[in-house]
């Protein structure tokens, strides 16, 4: 006979199996879409190349990590510094970091203003928000080409307004990139700022006046506290696809300016050096990683600051 | 009531504000005037819509007038933006900062007014003493009960020694109980710190507990200003008498007036002397209105004549309705006594006895 106890347990494996089960089509696809492919590229970042790309299977070599920071001489083999390549990381990282605070320090005010809208007015400004995500990225960024070159809109309009003699060479330079990436990432920084300001009670900000403080202090000691994940949130947003980005700096910034994306197509392309680029797209991830490590944190502190 | 009527603290002179766009304008406050003395208790009291809570926010600052002066001292601070007038507000909602502490919230003004650090936190500790709340200083907002919210945004409030200080329904999420303690309170506290305090009630029970003086509001206007007693005993406005209490309300043709003292005759024939109601303008027919306490229901006699409708027993009370022979209905409210019924059947004939000087001539 059975005890009760007994069955209980058999009652538990069964929960047990039947969670695995219906969870196994999600876990399938998240392994071998996600998981799976990532532990491919960590397999090729630590073997030799091979002549025509590709890798050659079951050579083990560090010579593709060795890459990512450091080159030889051609002509006495000494080591150095990959300049070419830190270069491109830090134009990456700092190309992202500006066009974080730029699209931060335009899209507060933004969100600020359609969150003290009438309710059915904001929707309205919401929608025109996100207008621009209808429009293909690559299409958007050409459009971009359009207005920044020196034949284009922004050139002329101030040629014949008499502010400049020559057009400003924007197009292939970092400014180009810049503009392009504030543009495109805009939006991703409105709406999760907007979402918190939403929530935010002006009654405390009229609290904030009565009590003496200046527009200036109302901003700084209560709505931007109050407001801090959606800063952090937009922040991510638009951090972690700008370090990325691909088609933006391809485009507008040509073969002078790279980013880390054009850096990695190139390793898997003309460079035929696929560990180079294995190994420089999983630099590329631990980096955000630590990114969204930092944004995690920062999240658990502020809501524990509401809870 | 304050010994003699000390100097105004606040003046508003002829305020009107207009909300809405150019075609479709709402009055919120219309050619408003008054007078709030230092160091008074003064209610604004009137139903939801009244115009109340915006009188309040024009004064804080938080909304400009379209018309008109807010004079505090003598000096117009109409145009002044909120953080630049000595006037503090106790929110309906509280609004205390949820990302900082107890005293953190109450040190907020003081800080904000450039204060030493020493001054700020010898002054909060001060505030959490007057209030109470010392022992949850370090607690943040949402950690404490709605009450001790309440006397969180009080102390918050109070810290920077406001001039006037104004408090926007402030009881009206506390439950009744609390809301009692904290009537006592506020009375207390502000005899403490002598400061004027703005009050904004729909409550009539507190507006007469808690005010010095109180000013019934009505679609944008004051009717009447005057003490609980002037306003309760003294209506000037049928609905001044009907807001606040219940009231009886006859129609009467008056005669001679004389000291204030009015003959009235009622719509039975039975003729009683009325007090008239401030600003009352000589008509041939007036409203009386008469407190259901200040009458009695009685077998024999009496001056309107009538058979009891409704006997409705209410614990401390019973009330009596009468249906009167001369047209309307009239409340009787009487006292019960231990053990002993009010006595009166549903259909029994009876007279209704107006008190001596119970009556009030009405303005309108």
């Amino acid at each position: 006979m059975t005890s009760a106890a007994e069955i209980v347990r058999q009652a538990e494996r069964d929960d047990v199996r039947s969670r695995w089960l219906l969870s196994a089509p999600a876990l399938l696809i998240i392994f071998f879409a996600a998981i799976g492919p990532l532990f491919v590229m960590l397999a090729y970042s630590f073997m030799a190349k091979g002549d025509y790309g590709d890798v050659r299977f079951g050579e083990f070599s560090l010579d593709g990590w060795f890459s990512v920071l450091f080159q030889r001489d051609i002509f006495d083999d000494t080591i150095g510094l990959a300049d070419a390549h830190l270069s491109i990381f830090w134009r990456s990282v700092k190309l992202s970091l500006i066009t974080t605070i730029v699209t931060l320090a335009l899209g507060f005010p933004t969100a600020y203003f359609i969150a003290t809208r009438p309710p059915h007015t904001r929707e309205v400004w919401v929608f025109l928000v996100t207008i621009p995500f209808w429009t293909n990225l690559l299409i958007r960024t050409f459009a971009m080409q359009e207005v920044i070159r020196n034949e284009g809109i922004l050139n002329t309009v101030m040629i014949r307004l008499g502010l400049i003699d020559q057009p400003i060479q924007l197009m292939y330079t970092d400014a180009a990139i810049l503009f392009g990436m504030v543009y495109v990432y805009l939006p991703l920084m409105v709406l999760p700022l907007y979402a918190s300001m939403e929530k935010l009670d002006f009654r405390l900000v009229e609290a904030g006046y009565d009590l003496y403080a200046t527009r200036l202090r109302v901003l700084w000691r209560i709505i931007i506290p109050l407001v801090r994940p959606g800063i952090v949130a937009g922040s991510i947003l638009v951090f972690i696809p700008s370090l990325g980005a691909y088609v933006i700096p391809r485009v507008l910034g040509g073969g002078k300016s790279m980013m880390l994306g054009n850096l990695i197509e190139l390793q898997f392309g003309a460079g035929r050096n696929w560990p180079l680029g294995a190994a420089i797209s999983i630099t590329l991830m631990a980096m955000v990683m630590v990114a969204l490590l930092v944004y995690v944190r920062n999240a658990a502190r502020s809501g524990a600051q509401h809870g | 009531m304050p010994a003699a009527p000390g100097r105004n603290a606040i003046e508003v002179r002829s305020v009107s504000k207009l909300f809405g766009t150019s075609e479709a304008q709402v009055a919120a406050l219309d050619n408003v005037s008054v007078g709030i003395r230092e160091n008074e208790f003064f209610t604004l009291l009137g139903p939801s819509g009244c115009g109340k809570t915006t009188l309040l926010r024009l004064i804080a600052g938080f909304d400009y007038p379209t018309e008109g002066e807010i004079l505090l001292y003598g000096q117009d601070i109409a145009p002044l933006p909120p953080f630049k007038r000595p006037v503090n507000t106790v929110f309906q909602s509280y609004a205390l900062f949820p990302h900082m502490t107890v005293s953190q919230n109450i040190g907020f003004g003081l800080e904000m007014l450039g204060k030493p650090k020493a001054e700020v936190e010898a002054r909060v500790s001060a505030m959490l003493k007057l209030v109470k709340m010392e022992a949850l200083k370090d607690r943040r907002t949402s950690q404490i009960s709605g009450g001790q919210q309440q006397r969180v945004a009080l102390a918050r409030a109070l810290a920077p020694q406001p001039k006037v200080l104004l408090l926007d329904e402030p009881l009206s999420a506390l439950d009744y109980k609390l809301r009692k303690e904290m009537q006592i309170e506020l009375k207390r506290l502000q005899n403490e710190t002598g400061i004027t305090f703005i009050f904004v009630t729909h409550d009539q029970e507190e507006a007469l507990t808690m005010s010095d003086r109180i000013a019934v509001m009505s679609s944008g206007r004051i009717l009447q200003v005057g003490s609980p007693w002037d306003i309760y005993d003294r209506p000037a406005e049928r609905f001044v008498a009907d807001f606040i209490g219940d009231s009886n309300f006859l129609p009467a043709s008056v005669g001679a007036i004389e000291s204030g003292i009015a003959r009235v005759k009622l719509l039975s024939g039975a003729e009683i002397s009325a007090t008239v109601a401030e600003g009352y303008q000589p008509k041939a027919e007036a409203t009386v209105a008469v407190r259901p306490e200040h009458a009695t229901a009685v077998r024999t006699g009496g001056q309107l004549p009538g058979s009891v409708e409704n006997v409705v027993y209410l614990g401390t009370d019973t009330h009596i309705h009468i249906k009167l022979d001369s047209g309307g209905n009239f409340t009787v409210r009487q006292q019960n006594m231990r053990s002993q019924s009010c006595g009166f059947e549903v259909g029994e004939r009876v007279g209704v006895q107006i008190a001596a000087d119970a009556a009030q001539v009405l303005k309108d």
